[in-house]
């Protein structure tokens, strides 16, 4: 009698673990293609958490108090964190970590565009928790049940900790908000920097995405761009609202038919632009990248000189 | 450019005194040492852990998945392992 196993291709056994939910592990056989778009996928995310320390840390010297401070020291090394989880997770498809960071900061690999915008104002640390972290989870939270199995592991991680990043910024929007007009004033004139590029987060247009099918088929993305930036817009007009802020887009309304907000369109032309490194931050940000790689590069040679050192007197490892 | 990264170790966390250490992830470390100490700041920044284990990742052994099926297969046609193979009458107490 002939199995399953004979009649069906590697492909078509893959795709029917994947229909059925079955979670894909590094040692399975695995289409190269999809391999390959994990590995693009996932250290991309992992140099997003790298690089998204940079507009944060630019402020924790200047938070306004102490708890500030220490909440935001806090918030970055979570971001330092998820990158390091996402990291390892990529690493079980056979990348190297070196070669990420090469590609890094070669500029081969991309990261989230988001963090190629400035932090002007203490109200962006507000923003970028309550908007930016407020898209990232929403990308972040279909990823738990993303199909490969380290993948979705690291991301349960990360969303436990994404919470708490959200509501902090919203805290710092809350307090500014109900502070002085000059502060309120700083909220709003934070929110319409940031609107427009948080949208853009959620990446092409459906029609202008052409990975999507395949991902989803996969099982890799669970939503598409436009379902999840529909969602953002639902969750975050209310909690403008709330705040007493006004998203800088006026056609901006309730459709009551759709159950949904009806928003304007997305410059894609900036979108893409900042895509192609055009965008204010760029440069900055892979040049403070590259500097700290280099700069660390005596401390990575002497811990390994250190431990080979050790490891000889010590008679251990060889 | 420094080309030789750190060794990769494999991080197993007790969650709490009673339970068994699990497998969370991997890091990057040059020796035992700074991998226990990594360990701690990247899985246990919110008090996930009492314990921790890293093991260098080339030193772990793993089943073939390819060959999982027959691998696994003796145990699959040995119903009469579980309990719930064998009738108990109802009248039967402390079974």
């Amino acid at each position: 009698m002939e199995t399953l196993e004979q009649v069906l291709s590697p492909e078509a056994q893959f795709q029917a673990r994947i229909d059925a939910d079955i979670r894909i592990e590094p040692k399975d056989w695995m289409p190269d293609a999809y391999r390959k778009t994990l590995i693009r996928q996932i250290s991309q995310h992992a140099h997003s958490e790298l690089v998204g320390m940079l507009p944060e840390g630019n402020w924790i010297t200047r938070a306004p108090s102490l708890k500030r401070k220490s909440i935001l020291l806090a918030k970055v090394q979570d971001e330092a964190g998820h990158g390091l989880y996402l990291y390892s997770a990529a690493e079980t498809l056979g990348t190297t970590r070196d070669q990420m960071l090469a590609d890094l900061h070669s500029g081969k690999a991309k990261y989230s565009s988001i963090f190629n915008y400035p932090t002007l104002s203490w109200a962006d640390m507000g923003c970028v928790g309550w908007l930016v972290d407020g898209a990232a989870i929403l990308n972040q939270v279909p990823l738990c049940r993303t199909s490969y199995g380290p993948y979705a592991r690291a991301m349960v991680r990360v969303c436990k900790e994404e919470s708490f990043h959200q509501r902090q910024g919203f805290e710092i929007m809350q307090t500014l908000c109900e502070g002085a007009p000059v502060q309120k004033e700083m909220a709003q004139e934070a929110l319409n920097r940031w609107w427009w590029p948080t949208l853009m987060m959620f990446g092409p247009k459906d029609s202008e995405s052409p990975n999507t099918e395949q991902s989803m088929n996969w099982r890799i993305k669970r939503f598409t761009n436009d379902e999840l930036r529909q969602k953002f817009v639902d969750m975050m007009v209310p909690q403008a609202e709330f705040l007493g802020l006004t998203v800088p887009d006026p056609t901006v309304q309730w459709n009551e038919a759709r159950q949904g907000y009806d928003f304007g369109e997305v410059d894609w032309e900036e979108f893409w632009s900042v895509v192609k490194g055009n965008g204010l931050c760029n440069h900055d940000r892979l040049q403070a990248r590259v500097q700290a790689h280099e700069e660390g590069a005596w401390v990575r040679e002497a811990a390994m000189a250190h431990a080979k050192k050790r490891a000889e007197r010590e008679g251990v490892g060889a | 450019m420094n080309q030789q990264e750190w060794p990769l170790w494999e991080v197993f966390i007790r969650s709490k005194q009673g339970l068994d250490h699990k497998h969370v992830g991997s890091l990057h470390a040059a020796d035992a040492a700074m991998a226990v100490q990594n360990a701690r700041d990247v899985y246990t920044r919110r008090l996930e852990g009492v314990s921790i284990w890293v093991v260098e990742s080339k030193h772990i052994h793993a089943s073939n998945p390819d060959e999982a099926a027959e691998f696994f297969d003796p145990a699959a046609d040995k119903v009469y392992r579980h309990p719930t193979f064998y009738d108990v009458p109802d009248s039967i107490k402390h079974m």
